[in-house]
């Protein structure tokens, strides 16, 4: 199983590790008997038009190189997004940024998505 | 070592070809390359080559020379030991209709587990697993409260390859002994001694073994041989059918250079056992002692006594095995992990789990395996790294699982 320079890169160097202090939304996923917890952060703003964008967005992961990395792309792809379009992130979407995921680790890339999506609901449910 | 800047600590999973062994086996590869079983002096060379070897390694078991079995390592002998007494009792005509018991432990290798599992499927053994506890140790008192009227053979590790638990080899040895005397079917008893061959007496007579397995690769010889012991006198056929290699055990062209290989590790580690044991103990007991110190939420796997004196097995708390062992290998570091993660599986090591570990402890761990080449200054350079890393992978998981435990009892 070889990951592509990219996954090592983002597991290596992972961006928006991290807690956001009062975040308007959180999603927790995944379970700790199969190894992963990934939990992403997020704050909502409206931008001049009115929509609602991720303006910040953080995550703390527990979990392989798989489900650091697909942790951190969401990141990057979802930030300063509008929410419409955040949730349709999908983990095909962060698997290809990241130049692709060995095929036993795909679902990592599955939570990763998940957990935004559940981060979104959180907001949205509060608003 | 080779690689001077990287760092080895795994070898539980291989060792280096010892350079001496390297230097025996090479002539066996193209200058007495004959087939061992061809009569003209090609042959008779190779042959001479293979009974010298085996003479040695008879001698180191304290074994006869027509009871070492060269096969192409313990795979291939557990696998031969199990099936191969298996069907010599199912040939035997009183036999017929009757299905035979087995009793192993629960941490065995893949390749007695698997066996195991698939003759319980086909439905030609009943099978037990003793379990191992939080020690990893089995009891001598579940081994002889599982022994049935149809117990044909147990097979028991010498030395687990993961967490390195010892297993009381020579006592359940004894326990058949005595068993034995009153049995109409007598019970086989095989060890996997692949992980135990460098550390501990493997003395047949002394452990009371009938079979037992090895690889060289784990002794600083080469990989793709070793051996299956077998006691004159026990029923066993072979399972692989071709020409009458290995006394008719073990069908296929010898291995010449391999097993050349094999004679000389078996030579050299006869020589040096002591030594290398007592240097590889004061290394692992220090780094033992200080990653228990100095690294918070820590926890060392299997008993601390009763183990292999080369082998470390932690639990690191919020981080995850295969993420630990990647960072370790950017620093040109070596280390094993029984994290699912990293083996495709997502089941996590079911030696761990036999040992009562949680999941997520059995995600965190990190075996490490020293050998003859470790020097202290490596095991040191690993510590400080290792803590680095533990902190930054720390800092990645914040408090999710903390916080995961906390929702769920909500
Ligand atoms: C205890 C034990 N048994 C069996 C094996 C299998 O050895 P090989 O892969 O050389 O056949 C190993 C090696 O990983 C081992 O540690
Ligand atoms: S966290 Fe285990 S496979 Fe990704």
């Amino acid at each position: 199983m070889n990951y592509s320079k990219k996954v090592i890169n983002h597991f290596t160097h992972p961006h928006n590790q991290g807690v956001i202090k009062n975040p308007d939304g959180v999603g927790m996923v995944g379970n700790p008997t199969c190894g992963d917890l990934m939990k992403i952060y997020i704050k909502v703003k409206k931008n001049k038009n009115k929509k609602e964008i991720i303006s910040d967005i953080k995550f703390e992961t527990l979990g392989c190189a798989s489900a650091i990395a697909t942790s951190s792309m969401i990141t990057d792809l979802a930030k300063n997004k509008p929410l419409d379009e955040a949730k349709k992130i999908t983990r095909n979407d962060v698997a290809e940024a990241l130049e692709g995921l060995p095929p036993v680790k795909m679902h990592c890339s599955n939570l990763a998505s998940d957990a935004l999506g559940e981060a979104i609901k959180d907001y949205e449910k509060k608003n | 070592m080779a690689n001077a800047k990287k760092i080895y600590l795994d070898y539980a999973a291989t060792t280096p070809t010892d350079r001496e062994v390297l230097k025996t086996m090479l002539p066996y590869f193209n200058i007495e390359f004959g087939n061992a079983s061809s009569l003209h002096s090609f042959g008779r060379n190779a042959m001479d080559a293979v009974a010298e070897a085996r003479k040695k390694i008879a001698r180191f078991f304290d074994a006869k020379e027509d009871e070492i079995i060269f096969t192409s390592g313990a795979t291939e002998s557990n696998n031969l030991a199990i099936k191969g007494i298996l069907r010599a009792y199912q040939k035997n005509t009183k036999n017929i209709g009757k299905i035979p018991h087995i009793i192993t432990t629960a941490f065995e290798h893949s390749c007695i587990l698997k066996t195991c599992q698939k003759l319980e499927e086909e439905g030609s053994a009943e099978i037990t697993y003793l379990p191992v506890y939080s020690n990893g140790i089995v009891k001598i008192k579940d081994a002889q409260n599982a022994i049935k009227e149809n117990t044909l053979l147990i097979s028991a590790m010498y030395a687990n390859n993961e967490i390195g638990t010892v297993q009381p080899i020579a006592k359940i040895g004894k326990l058949l002994k005595n068993v034995n005397k009153n049995r109409q079917q007598k019970i086989f008893f095989h060890t996997d001694a692949t992980q135990a061959i460098a550390y501990f007496d493997c003395d047949v007579k002394k452990l009371g073994v009938d079979l037992l397995s090895m690889s060289a690769h784990k002794i600083y010889g080469p990989k793709g041989v070793g051996i299956l012991y077998v006691k004159k006198g026990t029923k066993i056929t072979r399972i692989q059918d071709g020409g009458d290699q290995e006394f008719s055990l073990r069908a296929g062209t010898l291995n010449t250079a391999g097993i050349v290989g094999l004679g000389k590790a078996i030579e050299i580690l006869q020589k040096t056992k002591g030594r290398d044991a007592k240097k590889v103990n004061d290394l692992r007991d220090y780094l033992i002692k200080k990653i228990l110190k100095e690294i918070p939420a820590a926890r060392l796997n299997g008993s601390r006594i009763k183990r292999l004196p080369n082998n470390a097995n932690f639990s690191f708390s919020n981080v995850e095995g295969e993420s630990l062992l990647l960072y370790l290998d950017a620093e040109g570091i070596a280390c094993s992990t029984g994290s699912a993660c990293s083996s495709g599986s997502l089941d996590p090591s079911h030696v761990l789990l036999a040992i009562g570990l949680k999941p997520e402890q059995a995600h965190g761990s990190l075996r490490v395996s020293l050998g003859k080449y470790t020097v202290k200054k490596e095991v040191a350079i690993f510590i400080t790294k290792l803590k680095k890393i533990l902190q930054k992978l720390r800092k990645v998981s914040g408090k999710v699982l903390q916080e995961y435990y906390s929702q769920k009892n909500i």
